[in-house]
């Protein structure tokens, strides 16, 4: 790696992996279930995070030594909030339908475990590089799980995959449906992301024996 | 060399090697091994887990070949072959061959299909995990052909018996450590992920849905239908079926659930075998009167009239609930389910109670689900060990209070 040295480059691959804010550190789960009916609002609500975490910890990392401890959650705060409200802006001027399949959860991102946790763990202790690097690498690995969920999610649930008929069109019974085959409704609600989140942890516990927990 | 032989020897040919599991469960599913442990103490008794799950099987072995009957019953009735049984249970129109070979021939693939699956999933991890194939899926496998419809397409119980076995079960830690009953997990999975299938007019009677399909493509044929009783009372309607037909079985249903006669006759042989809980099937009935009685009186209050959507099923006698629907086969086999139901006896009494009463208030207060009794039961499965916690803890305040009496 020529850009990124070695450390740094383990900054971002980490969080996608060993160390995926959603399957080891379970964070950000309530997304996680709310918006992944649908690859699309996965991906948009994947690349707001890392928009918001990745600007929000430089920011944060460089005000780092001005801000009093006894009120630097309050100042979090207004930093992830600015950032949410000029993502659900940019959502509202340039994707309005899916600002609209969103709905609060774009401004529920404030709420993102994920968030608060990378200021206070990394970006209030780091420089402004390493900070960029970790945000980015925390969302993506926040946004990775919430793009597979999503694609199975949407997949079986409603046959389709970034709104394309991928299995078949269930009305005219072409393709998977000529021969009987249903889309699986369960996969439309929320507990089924819960399982289906379940199941990625499972196959990540199994394949690294490390990471389970006593 | 005789058939015992032969698969002991086979399992010793295959001892220590990854296949090992799944010979050891044919051998000791159908002998009694030749080995015994040399050391240690050991309980003798007739009744071990296979035992005791076969004595379950055969007592829902009536209500599966009740099914079967009255599977083909429907269908004739509905396409207007035969009329409706008029004398009793033992009915000429109704015990004929033509309606059970129709059903037998729908049903034996369900059960195939449950057993086949599941056992296959059962096999495969005790393979991976190394442990001996556990017998938990026995009961399983023939309760799930009882309470689905009969054209559920095999495909679709497939998937969900792999759901339910995987998800219900083994991630728990197989059998024993389950927390929600692997048969009604299987219900739940397919009446969430396909409606259609689970409910509605088109399912309970053999040959609806194709019958529907023809007709769509053009074919000169009468439309077959057939509601539960609970549906058409959701819906407002008037049941077309005396209480006897209800208490007989001859009404449209999952396969298994329909006979209350049957039901009964297969827990009372629960009971007397000391197999199922008489405290769990008691209160469960105890709870199902409360909430009915509760609602009959509600309504002969004035407080819901005629022009409510809840007055059909609020008006129906209380002790209508016991018969109808799946009330009665869930409280028997599936609530009595050792392994998610209250452990302590005083815990028992709190579970039954709560499955009846919340049972009938789901049947109630929403249609769009009305099969309260699944709901029901999967609910006070999760909450069982939080009952035997708190009546245990109740029973150890009071021994200390004793025991202050005493030493004060």
């Amino acid at each position: 790696m020529g850009l990124l040295s070695k450390k740094d480059s383990k900054l971002i691959l980490d969080p996608l992996t060993d160390n995926n804010p959603v399957t080891i550190q379970v964070l950000g789960i309530c997304s996680a279930l709310a918006i992944t009916a649908q690859l699309k609002a996965s991906i948009v609500m994947a690349i707001s995070v890392i928009a918001v975490l990745g600007v929000g910890n430089v920011v944060i990392s460089l005000m780092r030594n001005i801000i009093p401890s006894k009120i630097r959650i309050i100042v979090q705060l207004v930093v992830v909030a600015a950032l949410v409200i000029i993502v659900d802006q940019v959502l509202k001027a340039y994707s309005y339908e899916l600002s609209k399949t969103l709905s609060v959860f774009v401004g529920l991102i404030i709420t993102n475990c994920i968030i608060m946790g990378r200021f206070e763990a990394f970006a209030l202790a780091n420089g402004p590089w390493k900070s960029f690097l970790d945000g980015i690498g925390n969302a993506a690995g926040y946004g990775l799980i919430l793009v597979i969920v999503g694609f199975f999610r949407e997949l079986l649930g409603s046959g389709t995959l970034l709104g394309f008929k991928v299995l078949g069109d269930p009305i005219e019974k072409t393709g998977l449906y000529a021969i009987g085959y249903e889309n699986n409704g369960f996969m439309l609600l929320s507990p089924m992301a819960l399982i289906v989140l379940g199941i990625i942890i499972w196959i990540q516990r199994s394949r690294n024996k490390a990471l389970i927990e006593d | 060399m005789s058939l015992k032989s032969n698969l002991h020897n086979l399992k010793e040919k295959y001892k220590g090697t990854k296949m090992a599991p799944a010979f050891n469960a044919l051998h000791t599913f159908l002998y009694t091994p030749n080995d015994t442990t040399h050391n240690g103490t050991h309980i003798k008794a007739a009744d071990d887990l296979k035992r005791t799950m076969n004595t379950v099987i055969m007592a829902m072995l009536p209500c599966l070949i009740f099914g079967m009957f009255n599977a083909g019953y429907q269908h004739n009735l509905a396409v207007g072959d035969i009329q409706a049984v008029t004398s009793g249970f033992f009915s000429s129109e109704f015990w004929t061959l033509d309606n059970f070979m129709i059903g037998f021939w729908k049903i034996i693939p369900l059960v195939i299909v449950s057993y086949g699956v599941g056992l296959g999933v059962e096999f495969l991890f005790a393979i991976i995990k190394k442990h001996e194939v556990e017998e938990g899926y026995l009961v399983t496998g023939m309760l799930v052909p009882l309470i689905v419809p009969i054209d559920i397409p095999l495909w679709m119980l497939a998937i969900a018996v792999i759901f339910g076995v995987v998800i219900g079960k083994e991630v728990f830690g197989g059998t024993g450590m389950n927390i929600l009953n692997p048969a009604l997990t299987i219900r739940a999975f397919l009446f969430f992920a396909y409606p259609t299938w689970m409910s509605g007019d088109k399912v309970w009677v053999e040959g609806a849905v194709e019958r529907t399909n023809q007709i769509a493509a053009g074919a000169n044929l009468d439309a077959i239908s057939g509601e539960t009783i609970l549906g058409s009372l959701a819906q407002g309607k008037e049941i077309a079926y005396s209480v006897s037909d209800m208490f007989l079985g001859f009404i449209p249903g999952s396969i298994g659930e329909t006979s209350t006669l049957l039901i009964i006759l297969g827990g009372l042989f629960l009971i007397f075998t000391k197999i199922g809980s008489w405290r769990i099937m008691l209160s469960s009935v105890l709870g199902a009167i409360t909430m009915g009685l509760i609602f009959n009186q509600v309504v002969s209050a004035g407080i819901i009239t005629e022009s409510s959507k809840f007055y059909a099923l609020m008006s129906t006698p209380f002790w209508h609930h016991l018969i109808i629907g799946g009330f009665a086969f869930g409280v028997v086999f599936m609530a009595t389910d050792p392994v998610t139901a209250s452990q302590t006896n005083i815990g028992k009494w709190y579970y039954g109670f709560f499955i009846g009463f919340i049972s009938i208030l789901i049947r109630v207060f929403n249609p769009a689900y009305p099969e309260g009794v699944m709901l029901a039961i999967l609910l006070m499965n999760v909450f069982a060990p939080t009952i035997d916690h708190y009546v245990i803890q109740g029973n150890i305040k009071q021994r200390l209070k004793r025991l202050k009496v005493k030493t004060a």
